[in-house]
């Protein structure tokens, strides 16, 4: 399992070309509304900051299974359980997510302004997000690799099973932008972890039929 | 006969609640009116969209454990029904909420849900279409069936009720409590989601011979 993992991080080339991917498009939000000067709204924030994080977590999930070969594949299968190689990139990827969507918030923050008031509930969010979202799309990117246009496949087949969470998320990050109290997104909060429970939980039952063909 | 007997229910049924849906005084409430009917059609929709995506389902695992053509087209064609009563539902609802709330569609979590939920189960016919080898779309489409299914019920019965809605018995409530307390309803509306239900797996069944005749003459063709 740890092997795994490390034979995951060994191919991290696609790391940077995310991180430029991230940045670029935050610029390209900060000039875009720069046009009309002064500072974005709360909700046009949040709303922001969420497409932004979809986009590049499909694309960065994405590279992780489109770019293996086929013969890299056979060697996992022979050398590890299916079960161990899900459990691993859905890490990997959640990681992954993870520090995108932290540097996408600093660098967000810094040119489009910070209004979040509750800084450790929207990280928190941001965390659940990132293992939600590699949950997620990580079995969609194996399940669009085997098909032929595999990376329109993609985007249509994860962008409509992201949005429960998406919705989750945005609610409860609104809730911590405006600095509400804990008690408010609780139960919004206990449903995302039972969401992203449920989404792992599928994907460990699921992937080793998916590995088999 | 003997087996067919659940179809005779569903015409009897389906006759009952369409005769006895627009006859049968309801009761008045304002705004809704006369158009309370619609609970009879359109709610049921959901219900028995949510059955035959059940059943839909359980065709997928027994595809994953023992791999036969038939499971994955009764599967398949269960899915599509579930997506019929699902654009039907949304259509009757539609129509509903543009005489009771004003406007053909409006922002409420239990209509964008389904509608995204429709959009999750087009992806399946996406999927599906985008394989060329039948064993190796059988299977990738079983698992998305799968997966979709758990993703898409939060959708229907956790998220709408976590919010506000237009919707009956959206703050926490179940919604039925408030519209079934004339007996007189609950008299259609109970025979009408067993009828629609059953309709919905009518349906798949018919889909699916036709789709098995396809199959066998394709291969006769082959052979």
């Amino acid at each position: 399992m740890q092997k795994d993992f490390r034979l995951e991080w060994r191919q991290r080339a696609a790391l940077n070309g995310m991180l430029l991917y991230v940045s670029s498009t935050v610029f390209v939000c900060y000039l875009s509304f720069s046009l009309r000067g002064g500072q974005l709204p709360a909700p046009a924030w949040n709303a922001l900051f969420w497409i932004v994080l979809l986009f590049s977590a499909v694309n960065a999930v994405a590279k992780g299974f489109l770019q293996e070969s086929r013969g890299r594949m056979l060697y996992y299968y022979t050398v590890v359980r299916p079960q161990a190689v899900i459990l691993a990139k859905i890490a990997y990827n959640a990681l992954l997510l993870l520090g995108l969507a932290l540097v996408a918030f600093a660098l967000y923050a810094v040119v489009l302004g910070n209004p979040v008031q509750n800084v450790p509930l929207f990280v928190g969010n941001v965390l659940l997000g990132a293992v939600g979202f590699a949950g997620t799309l990580t079995l969609v990117a194996g399940i669009a690799a085997k098909a032929t246009n595999s990376s329109t496949l993609m985007a249509v087949l994860g962008f409509p099973l992201m949005v429960p969470m998406l919705l989750l998320l945005i609610k409860i990050s609104k809730n911590a932008l405006d600095g509400l109290e804990f008690e408010a997104s609780r139960s919004s909060l206990l449903t995302l972890v039972a969401l992203n429970l449920i989404v792992g939980a599928v994907s460990y039952l699921l992937f080793p039929f998916l590995w088999r063909s | 006969m003997k087996r067919n007997w659940w179809k005779a229910l569903t015409v009897i049924l389906l006759l009952y609640v369409a005769v006895a849906g627009l006859l049968v005084p309801v009761p008045r409430l304002a705004i809704l009116n006369e158009s309370i009917r619609n609970l009879y059609f359109h709610v049921p929709m959901w219900f028995g969209m949510t059955a035959i995506l059940i059943a839909s389902v359980y065709y997928s695992v027994r595809y994953l454990r023992t791999p036969t053509a038939e499971f994955d087209i009764k599967a398949h064609e269960a899915a599509r029904t579930g997506i019929l009563m699902g654009c039907v539902g949304l259509a009757t609802g539609s129509i509903w909420a543009r005489y009771t709330w004003g406007a053909w569609w409006t922002n409420d979590p239990k209509l964008n849900g389904a509608a995204v939920a429709m959009l999750i189960y087009g992806a399946y016919l996406v999927l599906r279409s985008s394989f060329t080898d039948e064993q190796q779309r059988a299977r990738v489409s079983s698992i998305y069936n799968i997966f979709a299914f758990a993703v898409a019920m939060p959708l229907f019965y956790i998220l709408p009720r976590l919010t506000d809605s237009l919707h009956p018995g959206a703050g926490g409530n179940p919604a039925f409590a408030r519209y079934d307390l004339d007996s007189d309803m609950r008299l259609v509306f109970y025979p009408a989601v067993i009828g629609w239900t059953l309709l919905a797996f009518w349906v798949a069944q018919l889909a699916t011979r036709i789709s098995v005749l396809k199959l066998k003459v394709y291969e006769k063709q082959l052979a």
